[in-house]
């Protein structure tokens, strides 16, 4: 691509990325979010952070070996630590140097 | 100062963001660099797209020559999701006023998730908060992308496995909502849902096809979900 094919990719992407991300606040700006869709305000995040977890591994082959088994130490480790100390930042921390010697060093 | 409180508060929950943007950047900025494209384009598109998954996807599109039309489409369906996550902030959103577009524009999936469990603090001002929050987790991206476009390839620490770092804070999180929550279903869901694409579609499109899969599930439930 040009430099200025580069700029006319770059502005186009950024005006996608924005109209995704304001959607739902025009389309609902003037009506309230219909009764029926209410369930979705409130149960929707915890359906997407479990998504999530699972799509930060969407690299990992789980049919290879090491079977994604890091992975999985690594979420058991961190889960364990939030439920027993309850401080999210200590779990994410050590959760991750836990994870970082398993990948470094087995 | 002022804002002194929402500042310190949005600094600290930010950092495991931090841990995550920094490394994700960096490994961005690397990326682009490496097929000889000007440095200044990492903080550029880190200021004005500002989204992961798609800054990486575009240096597929410069690489392509992709024409405009199919980077617009491709672009929508890189992020779809995003669309979901605005139906449950709107009205948390309502009262922040001038500060309502960058917030939207600043709606990443790590932003949406502190968002949506860090309790709130009463004493907090939260358009401000919000504000700083997401300002914070934009600075830790900017700065990741560009120090990589700029160092190049010259790093000595061994950082692999710190995109751990961002597994480990949606664990957390998902720990957070189920206290709050305390219904298991949508954890099944999300669960279920993902297991089912990440065997059957191809890694790029896993996360649309998850969700999709996902709200089909929660309408399914919706009665159950609605009783307990």
């Amino acid at each position: 691509m040009s430099s200025m094919e580069l700029y006319i990719a770059i502005a186009i992407m950024a005006l996608v990325n924005f109209l995704t991300r304001v959607f739902p606040f025009i389309f609902f700006a003037k009506r309230d979010l219909p009764q029926s869709l209410n369930f979705i305000e409130k149960f929707f995040p915890a359906t997407i952070m479990t998504i999530l977890v699972f799509y930060t591994l969407k690299d990992i082959n789980f049919s290879l070996y090491p079977y994604g088994i890091k992975e999985l130490a690594g979420i058991f480790f961190t889960a364990v630590l939030h439920l027993v100390l309850k401080n999210y930042l200590i779990s994410i921390f050590l959760g991750t140097i836990f994870y970082m010697a398993l990948v470094q060093y087995l | 100062m002022k804002l002194e409180r929402e500042i310190k508060t949005a600094f600290k929950i930010s950092i495991p963001v931090m841990m995550g943007y920094s490394v994700l950047g960096f490994a961005f900025g690397l990326l682009l660099v490496s097929f000889e494209y000007p440095w200044y384009l990492a903080p550029l598109m880190s200021l004005f797209i500002y989204a992961g998954a798609l800054q990486f996807v575009a240096i597929n599109f410069f690489n392509a020559k992709a024409g405009f039309v199919d980077i617009a489409i491709a672009s929508w369906f890189v992020n779809l999701r995003q669309s979901f996550y605005g139906l449950s902030l709107l009205k948390r959103f309502k009262k922040t006023g001038k500060l309502k577009p960058y917030l939207i524009f600043g709606l990443t999936d790590e932003t949406y998730a502190l968002l949506t469990t860090i309790k709130d603090d009463e004493q907090l001002k939260k358009k401000w908060y919000y504000f700083f929050l997401t300002a914070f987790n934009q600075f830790y991206w900017f700065t990741g992308a560009t120090l990589g476009a700029i160092v190049g390839s010259n790093v000595e620490f061994n950082t692999a496995g710190l995109e751990f770092s961002l597994t480990a804070l949606f664990v957390v999180l998902c720990i957070e909502q189920y206290k709050n929550l305390k219904n298991p279903i949508p954890f099944a869901i999300g669960t279920i849902s993902s297991i089912i694409a990440l065997a059957f579609v191809p890694s790029d499109k896993m996360l649309i096809v998850t969700i999709s899969l996902a709200l089909v599930l929660l309408f399914f439930f919706r009665q159950r979900l609605n009783d307990e």
